[in-house]
């Protein structure tokens, strides 16, 4: 009997294992690195209104940060179940901070690459071009953000 | 070609309007991308396959609505604005727009 449930359970519990061993040393590394790329970024104004004051004389063009972070089995797996309940999906609230983070990160780098000192009028969108199956328990973000680069 | 995402460009007057332009473009993923994709979902990760599509489709998008605008003889294209739309599973629109204007440097 027991070993009739260990074999049924047993894949699951192994991928489960795996996500969150994989998943949570992935997650760590991503976040020790975005924050070293963030401080070499701090000297850079990111503001999301449309004008800056004045001082500043030259628009540098759009830039833009991209990015796709896909969820680990173990953070979908414990949505899947948090959604039986209700309430809030933090383990997929980590993985929205990593996206806008890291196409923020990359928007900003790019703007740096050109040379500018500020980038005004940031505006984040997502997009769904990955939305696989329902049934099988994976979420991915799609992230971009976009702003105008200036001197 | 100046491309803003606000309605003015810090240092250029707009002097002349001549109208929106967009651009768009609808991009599937592909079997092999999926498959990778499909492994990413159980360890977590980037999904390098999908940024890059990301990517293409939104620079084809920008170079469409470029085009328009450099038909109408613009020189510059503010207020740019990017939206996508799910049109069928696994395909995504990817939509550019602003408005086209004739900028002159200011003195």
């Amino acid at each position: 009997m027991s070993w009739v449930l260990l074999i049924q359970l047993g894949p699951v519990v192994a991928l489960l294992v795996l996500g969150f061993s994989v998943g949570s040393f992935v997650e760590r590394r991503h976040l020790r690195r975005l924050a070293i790329r963030e401080l070499a970024l701090a000297d850079l104004l990111v503001t999301a209104s449309r004008t800056v004051e004045s001082g500043r004389s030259e628009a540098l063009g759009l830039v833009v940060g991209e990015v796709v972070i896909a969820s680990d089995y173990f953070k979908s797996f414990v949505a899947r179940l948090r959604s039986i309940v209700g309430g809030e999906l933090g383990t997929f609230e980590s993985l929205m901070e990593r996206a806008r983070r890291e196409a923020l990160v990359r928007m900003l780098e790019s703007a740096k690459g050109l040379g500018a000192d500020s980038v005004i009028n940031v505006r984040f969108a997502t997009s769904n071009i990955g939305s696989m199956a329902a049934k099988r328990p994976s979420a991915m973000v799609e992230m971009y953000a976009y702003g105008t680069a200036i001197r | 070609m100046i491309v803003v995402n606000t309605e003015t460009i810090v240092g250029y007057t707009i002097c002349e309007t001549k109208g929106l332009v967009q651009g768009n473009t609808i991009r599937a993923k592909h079997v092999g991308r999926d498959l990778a994709a499909g492994l990413k979902n159980l360890v977590g990760g980037e999904l390098v396959g999908y940024t890059e599509l990301l990517i293409e489709a939104r620079r084809q998008a920008t170079e469409r609505m470029l085009a328009q605008a450099e038909q109408l003889g613009a020189n510059a294209v503010v207020n740019v604005r990017f939206t996508t739309s799910a049109i069928t599973q696994g395909a995504a629109e990817l939509y550019a727009y602003g408005t086209a204007v004739v900028v002159e440097r200011e003195a």
